[in-house]
Parts: structure tokens; C-alpha cells; sequence
């Protein structure tokens, strides 16, 4: 059966997530199509879910307003594989504090045991590229590329390291949600897009 | 993955240091046009005050950009207008969590060098400030803060480019309220971007090379932009934004983001107004949101705006030919 893979198309780099993903099913051979979704109706028809960086306060709010939030939620909850990148994992968590001002107290999906530390390296002048690795999922070596980025400061006993830097947890997994600090969309590799990909093509059949 | 026509690699705004015990860098076109890439289908807002950077915030603007003065209240003071206070700057850093941008004067070095001691996250060299030099614009490549600049054509945009922008604003005409010159700046921005594209595509390598002379750019970047068929940067537009249908057009016209400069806090209902933006241009494709949006702003409390064929001063033309 054909794949509908979305990428939440409020704000932020969508495109870059489309190409990276479209490029992934095709380096797979597997039957599918991404698409740019924003409206609950959209979120409905798919299979799997990106949601990509951005600035997460944005991107909450303005997906309460249409509803897509709560639709989202739902879909998860019911078992559809997300990849959360960035602003993308901060909307993923239970509880989100800014590295200096603390408490946000923005909208997110509560659907992961996970606290952000937000802006955990710094400000832009801080923003960075490193080599990571994702052992636990066969990705080795990976061009991390930061930027503002968030960490995970708490993650509860359900949830899975997949890769720390510097001691900071910088990418989670939770059965069919992953979430990352690092932006794989702005680089060639596609190697994680293809293992979100697999996710969503093993869920559906 | 981002397109990089133009870049630099031996550039020494990059940093490459030991921190978190590995091999790291910093400044790269990567980061930097990394950044302009998550501010897309965002708003950015001018603003001269922590309490007008929360009310941003809390709008959903994606960045602040922070001014000592709005656009058209540079206008009305006369003056050289120059960089914001370092003092306010900071406080408005330290009590919002999107990103802050500030302006600097075209080819001011030193007020960028401040600007990135400072830690903005962004940096705007820009016509709404009196020019410090008429001939250079600064070279971006030495800072690791990326740096935005405006453009009314794809000459301008590319040779901004070629110094290191990683990121492109149309000029339009700043602190106006009126948006026509911002409409022209992206047509005229699209029509060129067609023609060299056109050009690329039948293959005639010559042509290139005369409009990289007529550019006054290298023929690397009209090449490697040609064959994209867009700008290798982020592309926002700005100047004389007033409304949230004054939003939606430019998001249809191709734009990847918008600047609001004093249309909402020289507006007398800037809460609503902020949000109204904000919302037509995340969903300016869908007419039944944009009119939602537009009900929630009074056109009676719009700023007045000018005529920008009256005008003595036309912010627009400074740096233009340089």
C-alpha cells in the first residue's frame, strides 16, 4: 500500500524536509508521496508525520488556532510514527524551560516523558556542526547540524537515548516518535529521513 | 539540503574550535542560512521595547528585529539615525526566547562588530539607518553572525550575496504604511530570476557571462542561481507593510517570510494587529483566513501611511548602487 508521509507546513523549513523525505522513499523503492499538510483534515489522511524546525512558539500556536494540535495528538496516540526536529521535538515534550528564562508555558503535545532545556547551547553565535552518532538505529556518523538548538534536560524510563553530546541528550526515541535537536534536513544524508521512513512503512504494514 | 551558491569556505567569520571535547565549527553558510531558514512563513516585527518584543512574541512573530527608533519615526526625526542602544538590546534579549535581530548602518563595520559581541542572533545592515559608507557595504563573510540585507533587484540581492548576506529582503520603501514599492522590489526580483533562468535553460553560457557583467556579480553565483531558479538565500520581503492582506500578497507573490517594520506598533491596535499578521501569512493561501484576519484590525487605526511619490527622502536608493 502507497505511503502519505505529511510534513506540518505552518512554519519553518518544510521544504527542505519534503525533498529529504521524498528523496529517502525513492532511495528505498517504496510506494509513497510526501505532502505539506496544515489543516486537521490533511493531518487525518497520513500515515506519517514531520514536523520540522522552526520557532516552536510559532508553530504551536498557530496549529491550536486551526486545530491541527489536537488532531495531531490523536493520530500519534493512536500509533502514527512522527519525527520531531528541533521545534519539532520541543512540541513533542511534557514540559519545555527556556535556558535562560526559564518556564515557557507555551502549547505543546505532552505526548513524550521528556523535559526541553530550549536555546541549551546558546544563542546563534553558538550554533554548530559536529559529528554525532546514532549507534543504536545503524547511523553511525552524522553531520549534526545545531542550531539554536534545544536539548533534552529529563527523559522518564520509556523513553530512548539514541544519541548524547557532550553529555546533553540531543536525540530520543519512544516507540513510533523520534524527535532530534539537530536539523538532518539541512544536509545531504538522508540516512535518518530513511530510518523514519522504514518506521512509517513497517507501521502501516 | 540548503543551496550554498556563492559560498565561501576559507571565510573567517568560521570558527573551527575544540568545545564539548570534539572538533566543532561555527559560521558556517550551513548555520548561517540555517538560521534564515527557520524563520520561513514567520513574521519578523521592528520593535523599540521589551514590552513591544513580548507582545510579538506572544503574537507568534518567529524574531524581533530591535530599532531605536520605528521606520517611520526615523522618517519624521530627520537626523542620522544609527544602532539601537546596546542597553535595550540585551533586555530585550534577556526576556523573549525567539530569536533577536538589530540593525545596523550600511558599511558601519564597528556597529556590526557591537552588534556581534552583543550576541544578536541576526544582523540587519540596513537602509532605514543613515549610510556610513556610500561605496562598500560591509563584507559579511568575516562575521559568524549571519547578516541580512535588503535588495530592489537581483543584482542587488546577488552582490549582497556574493559579500556574504545570508539572507535577502526586498527593500521596499520603510516606514511608508504603503506597500507598493515592496510589490515592485519582488516582481522585479522574479521577473529577473525567470530571464536567467530561461537563459540557463537554453543553454547559452555566454548570455550568463553578460548578465553577470551587467550584475557586477561573479558568474559562479548567476550561474549556480540560474540553475536553481531562485535565490540561493532566504527571501522575506519588507517595507510599507501595514495589514494582514498587505502580508498575504507578498507570501503570494513567492516571498519565504515578511518583515513588519512600523506598521504594527505605529498602529493604535498593535496586540490585534501583530496577530492578524501573523495569521495571513501563515495562512495566506486559504482567502477565508485572511478575511478573518483582516476583521481582526480596524482600518481606521491603520498608520496613515505616505505617498511615495511625495517623498523627500527615499530610504530605498541608499547602498543601492554600490
Amino acid at each position: 500500500m502507497s505511503l502519505t508521509v505529511g510534513v506540518l507546513a505552518i512554519q519553518g523549513d518544510v521544504h527542505e524536509n519534503l525533498l529529504s523525505t521524498k528523496k529517502a522513499i525513492k532511495d528505498l523503492g517504496i510506494e509513497g508521496h510526501v505532502v505539506n499538510v496544515k489543516t486537521a483534515d490533511e493531518v487525518r489522511k497520513l500515515d506519517g508525520l514531520i514536523i520540522p524546525g522552526g520557532e516552536s512558539t510559532t508553530i504551536g500556536q498557530l496549529s491550536l488556532v486551526n486545530s491541527s494540535l489536537r488532531v495531531i495528538k490523536e493520530k500519534i496516540e493512536d500509533g502514527m510514527p512522527i519525527l520531531g526536529i528541533c521545534a519539532g521535538m520541543i512540541l513533542l515534550a511534557k514540559t519545555v524551560d527556556d535556558h535562560v528564562l526559564g518556564k515557557t508555558g507555551q502549547p505543546v503535545l505532552d505526548l513524550v516523558g521528556i523535559k526541553i532545556e530550549r536555546n541549551s547551547f546558546g544563542r546563534q553565535n553558538d550554533s554548530f556542526e559536529a559529528e554525532i552518532s546514532m549507534d543504536s538505529i545503524n547511523i553511525p556518523n552524522f553531520n549534526g547540524v545545531f542550531i539554536r538548538a534545544p536539548s533534552v534536560s529529563e527523559v522518564s524510563s520509556d523513553v530512548e537515548v539514541l544519541s548524547k553530546f557532550n553529555e546533553k541528550i540531543i536525540a530520543i526515541k519512544k516507540g513510533n516518535i523520534i524527535g532530534t535537536a539537530f536539523h538532518p534536513e539541512l544536509t545531504t544524508d538522508i540516512s535518518l529521513h530513511k530510518y523514519f521512513v522504514n518506521l512509517v512503512h513497517e507501521s502501516k504494514n | 539540503m540548503l543551496p550554498l551558491a556563492g559560498e565561501r569556505k576559507n571565510a573567517k567569520g568560521i570558527i573551527f574550535e575544540k568545545a564539548y571535547s570534539r572538533n566543532i565549527s561555527r559560521g558556517t553558510s550551513t548555520l548561517k542560512r540555517g538560521f534564515a531558514h527557520m524563520l520561513k512563513n514567520g513574521v519578523v516585527m521592528d520593535v523599540t521595547t521589551v514590552e513591544q518584543a513580548q507582545i510579538a512574541e506572544d503574537a507568534g512573530a518567529v524574531s524581533v528585529m530591535v530599532l531605536d527608533k520605528l521606520p517611520s519615526d526615523v522618517r519624521k526625526a530627520g537626523g542620522v539615525a544609527r544602532t539601537a542602544s546596546i542597553r535595550i538590546i540585551q533586555e530585550i534579549m534577556d526576556s523573549v526566547t525567539i530569536p533577536v535581530m538589530a540593525k545596523c548602518r550600511i558599511g558601519h563595520v564597528y556597529e556590526a562588530r557591537v552588534l556581534q559581541e552583543t550576541d544578536v542572533d541576526m544582523i540587519d545592515e540596513s537602509e532605514v539607518l543613515t549610510p556610513a559608507d556610500e561605496h562598500h557595504h560591509i563584507w559579511k563573510w568575516d562575521f559568524t553572525t549571519p547578516v541580512v540585507n535588503g535588495a530592489r533587484s537581483l543584482a542587488e540581492a546577488l552582490r549582497r550575496i556574493e559579500e556574504g548576506a545570508a539572507m535577502i529582503r526586498t527593500k521596499g520603501e520603510p516606514g511608508t504604511g504603503n506597500v507598493a514599492e515592496a510589490v515592485t522590489h519582488i516582481k522585479k526580483v522574479n521577473d529577473e530570476l525567470r530571464a536567467i533562468k530561461a537563459i540557463y535553460d537554453s543553454g547559452d553560457n555566454q548570455d550568463l557571462i553578460r548578465m553577470a557583467r551587467e550584475f557586477k556579480v561573479s558568474y559562479d553565483i548567476v550561474e549556480q542561481t540560474a540553475r536553481l531558479g531562485r535565490l540561493p538565500v532566504v527571501n522575506f520581503a519588507a517595507g510599507g507593510i501595514a495589514t494582514p492582506a498587505d502580508a498575504a500578497y507578498l507570501m503570494s507573490l513567492g516571498c519565504d517570510g515578511i518583515f513588519v517594520g512600523s506598521g504594527i506598533f505605529n498602529a493604535n491596535d498593535a496586540k490585534e494587529r501583530a496577530r492578524a499578521i501573523v495569521l495571513a501569512t501563515t495562512f495566506w493561501n486559504e482567502p477565508e483566513k485572511v478575511k478573518e484576519a483582516q476583521k481582526m484590525i480596524d482600518e481606521r487605526q491603520s498608520m496613515l501611511g505616505l505617498d511615495v511619490n511625495t517623498l523627500e527622502l527615499r530610504m530605498q536608493e541608499r547602498g543601492g548602487s554600490a
